[in-house]
């Protein structure tokens, strides 16, 4: 649907990129724009709006409506504005007598097979068909249509074989025949911005009309994505969403970020009062560019789920149920807990988890919680389980831990290189910006166990899929590069201005080696050598190569090894800085990026500084007035392996998950039953809740102020779009727990009122950050850091002149296979992903209509090795490893080779991390998810762990009845 | 309940040690032995070095040679936490 309140004016065709100029004169004013502009462009530039229907400037023209028609002296007829090209000196006219018939003309076709029911229409006031009967001004339909598209039965009670019924089937969204002005946006918006090719015209001429899928096929059963994209094209009520049909038309809006992944979508809030009614891509966004998926765009129902708790609740002991307390006495509770601890076990025995889903400021203020009043550096965050291994790789490589360049960068790129990421389903927005180039002629090598949608989907195919046996990322990136190394692909000009020249010399004797070689590590990857050595051509030759990677490369105990492969590859090649190449990480959560840039990790300060160092715990001394601990603290795996020794007590958990997103399932249950005060913060009672002593409810991204860094290191505001209903943020939450502990230890409390003082202080102790600040942000929509005095308007691509680091290092990687091997017992590899309308743990998405997509977590096996197990597709399976078993179904596909099984981590029940073992890469600790093996066979219902946790759950979450 | 004995402390520190090294081996001896040192220095937590200080007073049992050799240049943590 069109923009209602503050439109954000449509110019009706996409902004050309040409740098030669055109004049023209549009209705005798003068007009400059670049050559390839539409004259329905050049004429909106002016303010002139060209009456139109098919046109809108997310799209590329097409010329379907004839309602933009318009007169060039000169020239015969009457050409269609949108698909006319400007030309010099054109002398254009747009409003004249005979356009005003012909569109007079055009716009009574449309109304008389239309049904006039505007009144109770979801669309009143938002429908580009009413605007354009009013703008040509008509005023009366000459003829009554015979035959329509829109009467359910004729006049003499006939049923209408034109009419339709109305599809229900996709949860968020309806579409209407009745109402369908074939303008085709919605088949143009699914190619162009989705990809996904779903929809189609059927039928010609009078017979013709949108389809979604195959023809017995409906909207939910298609191929459709649920992106939106056609929802949002459409000018009419065909397609609506749902909640706007129930809610009404919204009236008030609020820019702010989606809190999903780590594309950083930019969205509209679109509110009636304090109800949220939808949320659609901000065309401004700089990361999204006007598209989303479905979970920014409609999964966001779990704000008002029932299963949200409200009110603080504390307990005794974890055998207890409940208790709903103030907030006042959660407070006192958890402090005294915690100061007890503190007294009896020393400061070192209580610590934090940062949230990778909170705002950077309400991450700030949670390590700030360990440093300046727990006093120690026990603070660590998911992103440990995540992308750990990216922070330490590019930061001895290049010297600083981020991606390198913009999305934008990829409308540049010929070789997309995609590692151990299935962007389509976890990076959706991403990866229609990439299928885009592909379509165009990009070339893509996908470097993954698994045949993802990448690899083949409409209208996109890889040109090299290396489909490794999990755990071998080293030997195959090792490889690629000795490859270009030994067949001189490499770029000399570029290593020798930018690495160190000795280093490199030392790094190719390394990787010359013949057992780098394709040939060599062929038996053991399972790539043959001449695939890979056509990849590593096409790499290193093809053009602008940019390297795409997400958990498939760090989630294994050799993660930090393949980033480090990964930074040498694109030194070698001279992929780094500029626009089209580079080497980006693909986080996961939404705020991986920033929970790492503000000193979540046990041995750093905001903005990645060792905490050894003097200098840097000076700067944050004088701000916090207490003297901060120079050991670098404990790491979560760390942490629980102390609580199970016995000296380590004490944790506040904000806004994760551990328990079911974290390795080894047993041993984090173990470890956090071992503690004496376990504080969760979070929207719902999650798995970790369940060892919990204190339960501090949480607020969602649309109840406070703060921003997100996404993966490309932009900024980007959330906005309070509605009141918390908890009645507190999560920042004030820390901050309540920080003054309760101060209250009771001593020293002076903190005073935040707002976020944006909060973002001061980080500009203030952190150099990247120098430059940002509320104002700043509200003035350029977004930054990116680093943002200071060097780059006041922030940095879209890093090392452009030199690496942060000054030369950029070659390090030697060494392929030393994973402890976890297959054997007779566990012949299999098990490696894990996720989904596209799940989102991580999923305690969000499970709470929304997107379960319609995925209501259990499956196991993916090949046939063949399903069919020697005698198991069938559909059946209940056993999934054992050394660590654990759990049952789950069995989806038989040929995505994954024989000897690999693949599966999501979306659903409790199925605690796939109960199967995941404890090895862990070797620099970090970020756990291996990616390698288990595993044996799989038939099973007739859940396992015993299942059912005892199951029951331990449902014991452990049971709240006291108000007295 | 839930307990898994197999996580006792010192086998995993040694076994964690271990990883470290096979990455640091593919460095000359002497950068590997400094890269190791300071890697453990930077990461790990004086708990955990208190630990691994256990392992190697009484002999290093398990640990590889480069971790051996890279004892002397690892920090020993303060007696008290
Ligand atoms: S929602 Fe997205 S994927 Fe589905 S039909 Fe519309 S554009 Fe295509
Ligand atoms: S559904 Fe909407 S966008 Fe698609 S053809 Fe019909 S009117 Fe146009
Ligand atoms: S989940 Fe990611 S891709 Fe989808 S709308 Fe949110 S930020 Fe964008
Ligand atoms: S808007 Fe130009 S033909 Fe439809």
């Amino acid at each position: 649907m069109k923009d209602f309140i503050l439109p954000d004016r449509d110019f009706g065709t996409p902004a050309s990129r040409a740098k030669t100029m055109v004049s023209l004169t549009i209705d005798g004013f003068d007009v400059t724009v670049p050559e390839g502009t539409s004259i329905m462009r050049a004429a909106a530039e002016i303010g002139i709006q060209v009456p139109k229907l098919c046109a809108t400037d997310s799209l590329d023209a097409f010329g379907s409506c004839r309602l933009c028609l318009v007169e060039i002296e000169g020239r015969p007829g009457t050409p269609a504005s949108c698909t006319t090209p400007v030309a010099p000196g054109l002398k254009v006219h747009t409003q004249t007598g005979r356009l005003e018939q012909l569109r007079k003309g055009v716009m009574e076709l449309y109304i008389s097979d239309h049904p006039l029911d505007c009144l109770t229409c979801a669309a009143n006031g938002d429908c580009e068909l009413q605007d354009m009967a009013g703008a040509v001004g008509l005023r009366d339909v000459r003829y009554e249509a015979v035959e329509t598209h829109f009467r359910a039965r004729d006049s003499s009670g006939q049923a209408n074989p034109q009419w339709l019924p109305k599809d229900d089937s996709n949860p968020y969204f309806t579409y209407d025949p009745a109402k369908c002005i074939v303008c085709s946006r919605c088949v143009r918006a699914c190619e162009e911005v989705q990809g996904t090719f779903a929809l189609t015209i059927e039928g010609r001429g009078f017979d013709s009309r949108v389809s979604a899928g195959m023809g017995s096929d409906n909207f939910l059963s298609s191929e459709c994505v649920s992106c939106g994209a056609c929802v949002q094209a459409c000018p009419t009520a065909t397609l609506q969403e749902k909640s706007v049909i129930e809610l009404g038309t919204p009236k008030r809006e609020v820019i702010t970020t989606c809190a999903y992944c780590g594309v950083g979508c930019s969205f509209k809030a679109e509110l009636r009062g304090d109800e949220l009614v939808r949320m659609t891509p901000y065309k401004h966004g700089r990361a999204n560019r006007g598209h989303s998926c479905v979970k920014g765009r409609f999964a966001w129902g779990y704000a008002n789920h029932q299963d949200r708790i409200l009110e603080p609740m504390i307990r005794d002991s974890i055998d207890e149920p409940w208790r709903v307390v103030s907030w006042a006495e959660a407070m006192d509770h958890a402090a005294s807990r915690m100061k007890r601890i503190i007294d009896t076990h020393g400061r070192h025995a209580v610590g934090v988890i940062t949230s990778s889903r909170c705002t950077n400021e309400e991450t700030y203020l949670v390590q700030k919680l360990a440093r300046a009043v727990f006093r120690n550096n026990n603070t660590d965050t998911c992103a440990r389980v995540c992308h750990s291994p990216t922070g330490y790789g590019l930061g001895q490589t290049f010297g600083t831990s981020a991606g390198t360049q913009d999305f934008d960068s990829v409308e540049y790129t010929d070789v997309a290189v995609i590692i151990g990421a299935n962007p389509a389903a976890a990076h959706p927005v991403f990866a229609s910006r990439l299928k885009k180039r592909l379509r165009q002629g990009a070339k893509l090598i996908v470097i993954d166990p698994r045949r993802t949608e990448m690899v083949d989907g409409p209208h996109i195919k890889a040109d090299h899929h290396l489909a490794l046996t999990p755990g071998t990322n080293v030997a195959v990136v090792s490889a690629m590069a000795h490859v270009i190394v030994t067949e001189g692909l490499f770029n000399e000009d570029f290593i020798r201005n930018r690495c160190d020249w000795d280093e490199f010399q030392d790094y190719a004797e390394f990787i010359s080696q013949p057992h780098h070689s394709p040939e060599a590590v062929q038996i053991l990857t399972g790539v043959p050598a001449q695939e890979l050595r056509a990849a590593a051509r096409t790499y290193a030759r093809g053009g602008n190569g940019a390297i795409y990677y997400g958990l498939g490369v760090t989630e294994h105990s050799q993660g930090s090894t393949t980033v480090i492969g990964i930074a040498n590859l694109a030194m070698l090649t001279g992929n780094i800085g500029r626009p089209g190449v580079g080497v980006n990480p693909l986080r996961g959560q939404n705020n991986v990026q920033g929970s790492c840039d503000m000193g979540s990790f046990p041995h750093e300060l905001p903005g990645y500084r060792h905490v050894k160092n003097d200098a840097v715990r000076e700067v944050f001394q004088k701000v916090w007035g207490v003297e901060i601990d120079s050991e670098p603290g404990l790491r979560i795996p760390n942490m629980l392996d102390a609580a199970v020794e016995g000296t380590f007590k004490g944790i506040y958990i904000q806004g994760e998950d551990i328990l079911q997103s974290d390795p080894d399932t047993k041993h984090v249950a173990a470890g956090l039953a071992a503690m004496d005060c376990v504080i969760v913060h979070d929207l719902f009672l999650n798995e970790t809740a369940n060892y919990a002593h204190v339960f501090l409810p949480g607020s969602t991204f649309l109840e406070k102020d703060g921003t997100f860094t996404n993966a490309e290191r932009r900024i980007n505001r959330v906005r309070k779009v509605m009141a918390p209903k908890t009645g507190y943020a999560d920042w004030e939450v820390t901050q309540m727990l920080a003054n309760a502990m101060l209250g009771k230890t001593g020293g002076a409390g903190w005073t935040y009122t707002h976020p944006s003082q909060i973002m001061d202080e980080i500009a203030l102790t952190t150099p990247s950050f120098a430059g940002v600040n509320y104002a700043l942000l509200e003035e350029k929509g977004s930054v990116q850091w680093p943002c200071n005095e060097a780059a006041p308007e922030g940095t879209p691509l890093m090392h452009v002149d030199g690496f942060v680091r000054g030369k950029g290092r070659f390090i030697n990687t060494e392929y030393v296979a994973t402890d976890e091997r297959t054997g007779p017992r566990f012949p299999l590899l098990l490696t894990t992903g996720r989904i596209l309308s799940q989102y991580n743990v999923g305690a969000q998405t499970r709470r929304t209509e997107n379960v319609v997509w995925h209501d259990e977590d499956v196991l993916e096996i090949h046939p063949h090795d399903a069919e020697v197990r005698g198991i069938r597709d559909g059946q209940l399976v056993r999934l054992a490893s050394r660590s654990g078993e759990t049952t789950l179904r069995a989806a038989l596909t040929d995505r994954v080779n024989p000897g690999v099984v693949y599966t999501t981590f979306h659903h409790p029940e199925t605690q796939a991390n109960v199967i995941t073992t404890d090895y862990s890469d070797w620099a970090t600790n970020c756990p291996e998810y990616k390698v288990t093996a595993v044996q799989v066979s038939p099973s007739n219902g859940p396992t015993e762990w299942q059912e005892e946790y199951n029951a331990f759950a449902a014991r452990s979450r049971r709240i006291a009845a108000a007295e | 309940m839930l307990h898994d004995p197999k996580h006792s402390g010192h086998e995993k520190l040694v076994y964690m040690a271990n990883q470290i090294a096979k990455f640091m081996e593919s460095k000359p001896h002497d950068e590997g032995v400094a890269g190791l040192a300071a890697h453990i220095n930077d990461f790990w937590e004086p708990r955990m070095r208190r630990h691994l200080f256990e392992v190697l007073d009484a002999g290093g049992q398990g640990l590889r040679p480069l971790v051996l050799d890279a004892a002397q240049k690892i920090k020993r943590p303060a007696q008290t936490a």
